[in-house]
């Protein structure tokens, strides 16, 4: 006897019920009452469970369990698995040639062509003799213990991944900060996949793409690090000057001049502070890619030169537009 | 200077809240505006304004914070929608435009200088100059020329390659005002446009208002809680108070004939000497007088007239205008105008 035997009953679908005595395995907490002997009769109501799909089911058999919701939600996604692949798959093939092409340019260019183009960027970005300097040495340092190869694996993949988050992640940070509707429906997502632990990322992946394909740990990136750059965009829009944005139509700038003209340079601050935040992020899920299938190491030199770089470049971006 | 109406403002009202169009029947069958908030959770922005600007004039809007002035200025390019009412500019109905109309009117009729100056922090003070023609298309060497005149006319030459937060309050404001200039557009919208500065500054900048009204007569909507600014720079005053006029007209006018006791308390501090001009006082006519102490405008202030008399109640003065009288005023008649309204109205009360 369980709990809401009386409920099916004085609904009358005791026979639907009866028609459910099924020879299903036993849950594990059946199986140690059943061991243990004892006659589980919740008496007062004070013992009573809630009603859940599993107490429910012991009651009247013909009831789901919740293991069967779960079994139909797994059985559906690999159902769907094929098809979903056939979609995604050219969908997201391009990706896997970025990263490709991405490594292959940065390992077959000679060193002696590389490290001085590197330091040419991170001088043009940041204008700073010291911080290049820095730059150089950590390098040379990184080629001297032979894991130059490691460092630049890492840099390709981490290039390709990050600008294609700013990509993506500023054009939906813009549409966000544009509409209440929109924000409100991103967010949760948003919130999602910078709470699932990134190995939680790859699993899927690895069920609906080959596990040789750069694409898997691309894609894993860049889900994982797009969030920053998508909340910055987005607050960083929000936070403009309303003066700012009413002199702007006081003058009558058509909303795309709004967003070009004053929007986006005035958010910019933010949007870079966004940008420094998924390449970091990026770095630290190649690291936990690279256990899967992904070439090149994380390595905290390489962090630290990609941190150093990028907020020097925004300290830039600030100085030129403080108010 | 009969000039003609410029823009109008017929029986405008707006409410904000979630219905106003409800709110607005309440309004109109006499609910005020605390039993609005109260009773229907609606605030009553403005009710029943009807203000006629003219062609070259300086119409100042005065009235406290929470009085609806800043909402009534931007009803003028639709930054705000009004809840009912009607809005003329150079006849043309400005609630019937399109989008396409009234980006056009904003580009090219209307400029407006802010309280909080709103500049592009990221562009140079020369780029925020050409602001207005930047967004008609122009490039900058289009209306570089124009700009570094401007410029130079507001007193910011040589700061042309600054960027805003690299100048003071003060110069902040004159690239304001030199980027409504530079758009040339005949109205200029100024949003206590003054307020934020310092009392040395902000008095520069009335005079500097002044002068370039003397010259270009734009048509300069000015809003203000400072009833001072308001009557050294007025040549229509509004009064607001609670979204509604209390008084308009001639600012030299509702200073001597207030109507109302609202306004009556506010002229009660203020300086009457310095306000006070000669024409409001004197006694017009040609006829001649031998014993006249000197000759003085009719734009002179009374203070100005006070110096000149070195106090001497006896003396009067003849009033020209071009070199022609148009009046006379005795010292008797000057002391007479600076008896303060609210002091009048408390002795009438007591006798």
């Amino acid at each position: 006897m369980a709990t809401y035997d009386s409920l099916f009953s004085s609904l009358g679908l005791e026979e639907w019920c009866s028609q459910g005595q099924s020879d299903a395995p036993m849950s594990m907490a059946d199986l140690l009452a059943k061991t243990k002997g004892e006659n589980t009769e919740p008496e007062s109501i004070w013992d009573a469970p809630f009603p859940s799909m599993d107490a429910l089911n012991e009651s009247c058999a013909a009831f789901p369990q919740s293991r069967e919701l779960t079994k139909g939600l797994e059985q559906g996604f690999l159902a769907i698995k094929d098809s979903l692949s056939l979609v995604l798959d050219p969908l997201t093939q391009p990706l896997s040639w970025f990263l490709d092409g991405a490594l292959y340019a940065m390992l077959n260019t000679p060193w002696w062509i590389v490290i001085p183009l590197l330091l040419a960027v991170v001088y043009l970005v940041t204008k700073s003799w010291k911080l290049m300097a820095f730059v150089g040495g950590s390098i040379v340092l990184l080629a001297f213990i032979d894991h130059y190869d490691y460092a630049m694996q890492t840099l390709a993949i981490i290039f390709v991944c990050a600008f294609l988050c700013v990509l993506l992640g500023v054009p939906i940070g813009i549409a966000m900060a544009r509409s209440n509707t929109l924000q409100r429906l991103i967010i949760p997502v948003l919130d999602m996949l910078q709470t699932l632990p990134p190995f939680v990322y790859l699993i899927p992946l690895i069920f609906l793409f080959s596990v040789t394909e750069s694409k898997l740990y691309g894609i894993a990136i860049i889900l994982y690090a797009i969030v920053p750059v998508i909340r910055l965009t987005n607050l960083g829009i929000r936070l403009v000057d309303k003066d700012v944005i009413e002199a702007a139509d006081a003058f009558g700038m058509t909303p795309r001049q709004k967003l070009y003209k004053v929007q986006i340079p005035l958010a910019l601050p933010n949007i870079m502070a966004g940008v420094n935040q998924t390449i970091m992020m990026s770095l630290a899920m190649v690291v936990i890619a690279s256990l899967v299938s992904a070439p090149g190491l994380g390595i905290v030199i390489l962090a630290v030169i990609l941190d150093r770089v990028t907020k020097a470049s925004l300290a830039r971006i600030n100085a030129s537009q403080k108010q | 200077m009969a000039n003609d109406i410029k823009i109008s403002i017929r029986k405008l009202f707006k409410i904000f809240g979630p219905d106003p169009d409800v709110a607005l029947e309440y309004v109109r069958r006499g609910m005020n505006k605390a039993d609005l908030l109260e009773q229907q959770n609606h605030v009553l922005g403005l009710r029943d304004i009807n203000v006629d600007m003219r062609d070259g004039e300086i119409t100042v809007i005065m009235g406290l914070s929470g009085s609806g002035k800043s909402t009534l200025i931007r009803h003028l390019n639709r930054l705000i929608e009004p809840t009912a009412g009607e809005i003329r500019m150079d006849g043309e109905d400005v609630l019937s435009y399109s989008e396409e109309q009234l980006r056009k009117l904003r580009r090219e009729r209307m400029s407006m200088v802010f309280q909080k100056f709103a500049l592009l922090p990221h562009k140079t003070v020369l780029e925020n100059a050409g602001m207005a023609k930047a967004i008609r298309g122009y490039t900058t060497s289009d209306f570089e020329a124009d700009a570094r005149k401007w410029l130079a006319r507001v007193g910011l030459e040589g700061n042309e390659n600054q960027y805003p937060h690299q100048l003071s309050g003060g110069m902040q404001q004159r690239v304001g005002i030199a980027r409504a200039l530079v758009s040339d557009a005949p109205i200029m919208l100024m949003d206590e446009a003054f307020s934020a500065l310092d009392p040395l500054i902000r008095s520069d900048m009335q005079d500097l208002l002044l002068e370039l009204q003397e010259e270009l007569h734009k048509t300069i909507v000015f809003i203000t809680h400072d009833l001072d600014e308001a009557l050294k720079l007025a040549d229509h005053l509004v009064i607001l108070k609670d979204g509604e006029v209390v008084q308009q007209g001639d600012p030299q006018e509702i200073l001597l004939n207030p109507g109302d006791p609202y306004i009556v308390d506010f002229i009660s501090d203020i300086n009457r000497a310095r306000v006070l001009r000669v024409r409001s006082v004197m006694k017009p006519g040609t006829e001649a007088e031998d014993n006249y102490a000197g000759d003085i405008s009719e734009r002179d202030n009374l203070e100005t007239v006070l110096e000149r008399s070195g106090g001497d109640t006896e003396l009067a003065f003849r009033v020209v205008r071009d070199g022609q009288q148009v009046g006379s005023l005795h010292m008797k008649d000057l002391t007479k105008a600076l008896v303060p309204t609210a002091a009048a109205t408390e002795s009438r009360q007591r006798a």
